[in-house]
């Protein structure tokens, strides 16, 4: 009985596609903008996540300057910057500390190949490579020699490589040279890339070891950021806070003076915007859902009016037998039916809006089963609760008055 | 005389309240044997439409008995109403009421899907209903590839797949010309005479009318004659001529 009254139902959908297929259109929009919300919502919380990890996992990085919103480097006017004693000071004093990169930043134009390309030049030591979580894909880091004299030897992005040397990806630019600044140093490894994010493009910059910086772009011995990497399982709490004590003794801060440095730990960032972003994601589904309640009450709408349109039919069936139940389930599955189809083609709908739309925002797209399967849940869902009402009326009719009905 | 199929005794019906009141039904004893043909007349406002609803147990009488092979049934719930429908009785009317964009199959196999038939015992059921009315061939046509002749016809065969005991029919010729109009009088003559179907007919045409073998006439919610017809038809002149009458 069942199996017929639902083939009935479908019979009935497929009878009048045009008008099945409007009334399930508040359906497919609600259902197509739940899930792509939550798809993109969710592939931009991934986005942020992997590019926190790929700054470096465990990682924090200290800055001077006075406590600032959203943490960053740069230093302050009147503020003492670090210097590679720092560096030292924090690996051989503080234990979990895996590794210390003292770094500087400047920007400079660099020059080769007949081309010219403005990006930044970072001088570190090979400890940079670790705290920054970087692969070479050709060439090598280097030596202590060329660490300790300021060689004149760089590392470069691979953006810096395709824009000074073109070609494919890692294949140009090793061994060749590269003017930076007022000087010329030997291409001795390129960066793996790290793609291109809401952060800005990572693999825009140039390396050169520290003394190289200092001597020959900056002209100073500062070190603007002290970037430390924490052993693997070390608890951020705590080395935070001896690295704290260690930076305000050396630095001869007295007891109530403010930091003069900032302490930014990347894990922390990613908890706060992973949450945050959870937020905005429900947020945007649950406005979403609004538009699915709107498509339910298309779905109860057209229902009623198809039960009004089919009173004598509705008469005829209860004239040779219907039970009042079965005409019920007949209009109640038929509302479920269409609010079912509506949720399935919803979702493919989504499907493709959510892989498109992530493409063009540049997230990633995953496909998310339990949301998909939960709006479909709800459509059918919405069909039962705004159907219901309906198929009573119908089941109530009275035979005689229905057949009379014109 | 074995027991009637269908006994009335003292039936009213009361519709709406106080001042508004209107007593359709004033009193009516009816007895209806297995394998009558009546046909019941009157002008509208008579009754009879009213009668018939409670014949057909679509509707309860307001006071009186109702006996259905010697059962109580005037005081059935509406499930069990519709029960007795599905078993026992057959409906015709006068618009036909097959269901739009639907096959002449599918509308004959509705009665049998509310029985809870297997598919295959539908379809073989609505087959040989659709034969008898001679629409053989017809299964797959749509109420609106047939003439108004052939969907009563479909409407016939899809009263009598349950192979009920009484086909009611409302007027079935009310919407259709002469010559259709016999035909169907064959059709119902037939189904009565070599299956025994008890067949009620509601109509205002003498000619349909001289078919049956009983005259009911109502007159103001009361049965004022009730008579024997001493010469039906035995055989549809559409045979004979077109357009032509008794």
């Amino acid at each position: 009985m069942l199996y017929s009254v639902f083939m009935l139902a479908l019979r009935s959908v497929q009878r009048n596609m045009l008008r099945s297929f409007l009334t399930i259109l508040g359906i497919v929009i609600g259902v197509s903008a739940v899930i792509t919300m939550v798809t993109l919502g969710n592939g931009a919380t991934q986005a942020i996540e992997m590019q926190i990890t790929s700054l470096g996992t465990n990682l924090l990085l200290v800055s001077p300057g006075q406590r600032q919103p959203g943490g960053g480097g740069g230093g302050g006017g009147g503020v003492p910057q670090f210097t590679e004693a720092d560096a030292d000071a924090i690996q051989s004093q503080i234990g979990g500390v895996a590794a210390v990169a003292p770094q500087g930043r400047a920007s400079v134009t660099v020059v080769a190949n007949g081309r010219n390309w403005a990006t930044s030049v970072t001088g570190s030591s090979n400890e940079w490579f670790e705290t920054g979580n970087w692969k070479l894909s050709r060439g090598r880091i280097f030596d202590a020699d060329e660490q300790r004299a300021g060689a004149a030897v760089c590392i470069i992005g691979e953006t810096v490589r395709r824009e000074i040397y073109g070609g494919t990806a890692g294949q140009t630019g090793l061994g060749e040279q590269l003017r930076v600044k007022q000087f010329s140093c030997d291409v001795i490894g390129i960066l793996a890339s790290k793609g291109q994010g809401g952060m800005g493009d990572q693999d825009d910059t140039v390396v050169v070891p520290l003394h190289t910086l200092q001597r020959r772009v900056t002209g100073t011995r500062k070190v603007s950021t002290l970037a430390v990497s924490m052993a693997q399982g070390s608890d951020s709490t705590p080395l935070k806070a001896s690295l704290r004590q260690l930076l305000r003794e050396r630095r001869k801060l007295a007891e109530g003076d403010d930091d003069n440095f900032n302490i930014f730990d990347t894990q922390q960032l990613v908890e706060t915007l992973s949450s945050t972003m959870g937020v905005l994601t429900t947020l945007l589904g649950a406005v979403a859902a609004v538009s699915l309640l709107v498509g339910g009450i298309g779905i109860m709408n057209i229902m009623l009016v198809s039960v009004t349109e089919r009173t004598r039919e509705i008469g005829l069936r209860l004239a040779v037998g219907a039970l009042e139940n079965e005409v019920l389930l007949q209009f109640l599955i038929e509302a479920v039916v269409l609010s079912a189809l509506g949720g399935l083609v919803g979702i493919a709908i989504a499907t493709g809006a959510s892989y498109g739309l992530s493409g063009l925002m540049g997230v990633p797209y995953t496909f998310d089963a339990s949301i998909n399967l939960l709006a479909l849940v709800f459509s059918a869902f919405i069909g039962v609760v705004f159907g219901y009402f309906p198929a009573r009326r119908a089941a109530r009719m009275d035979p005689i008055e229905a057949l009379r009905h014109e | 005389m074995s027991e009637p199929l269908i006994q009335l005794r003292g039936v009213t019906k009361r519709y709406g309240a106080g001042a508004a009141e209107l007593m359709a039904l004033k009193g009516i004893d009816l007895d209806i044997h297995a394998g009558e043909f009546i046909a019941i007349m009157g002008p509208s406002g008579s009754g009879k439409s009213t009668a018939m609803n409670i014949l057909g147990c679509l509707d309860t009488p307001s006071a009186g008995q109702y006996l259905f092979k010697g059962a109580h049934v005037e005081s059935l719930s509406r499930d069990q109403r519709a029960r007795l429908r599905r078993r026992f009785l057959g409906f015709v009317f006068q618009g036909f009421n097959l269901l739009a964009r639907t096959s002449a199959q599918e509308n004959v196999e509705l009665p049998l899907l509310y029985r809870g038939d297997s598919a295959s015992a539908r379809r073989e059921a609505a087959t040989r209903a659709l034969k008898s009315v001679g629409l053989g061939g017809w299964e797959h046509h749509t109420p609106a590839e047939l003439s108004g002749g052939q969907q009563q016809r479909v409407a016939i065969a899809r009263a009598i797949v349950t192979e009920p005991a009484v086909v009611l029919a409302d007027e079935p010729t009310g919407n259709l010309d002469t010559q259709r109009s016999h035909e169907i009088m064959g059709l119902l003559l037939a189904l009565n005479r070599d299956h025994g179907i008890t067949v009620l007919m509601v109509t205002h045409e003498p000619d349909m009318a001289a078919y049956a073998r009983r005259m009911v006439h109502f007159v103001d919610g009361l049965i004022a004659k009730d008579v024997a017809n001493p010469h039906p038809v035995t055989a549809a002149p559409a045979d004979v001529a077109p357009a032509e009458t008794v």
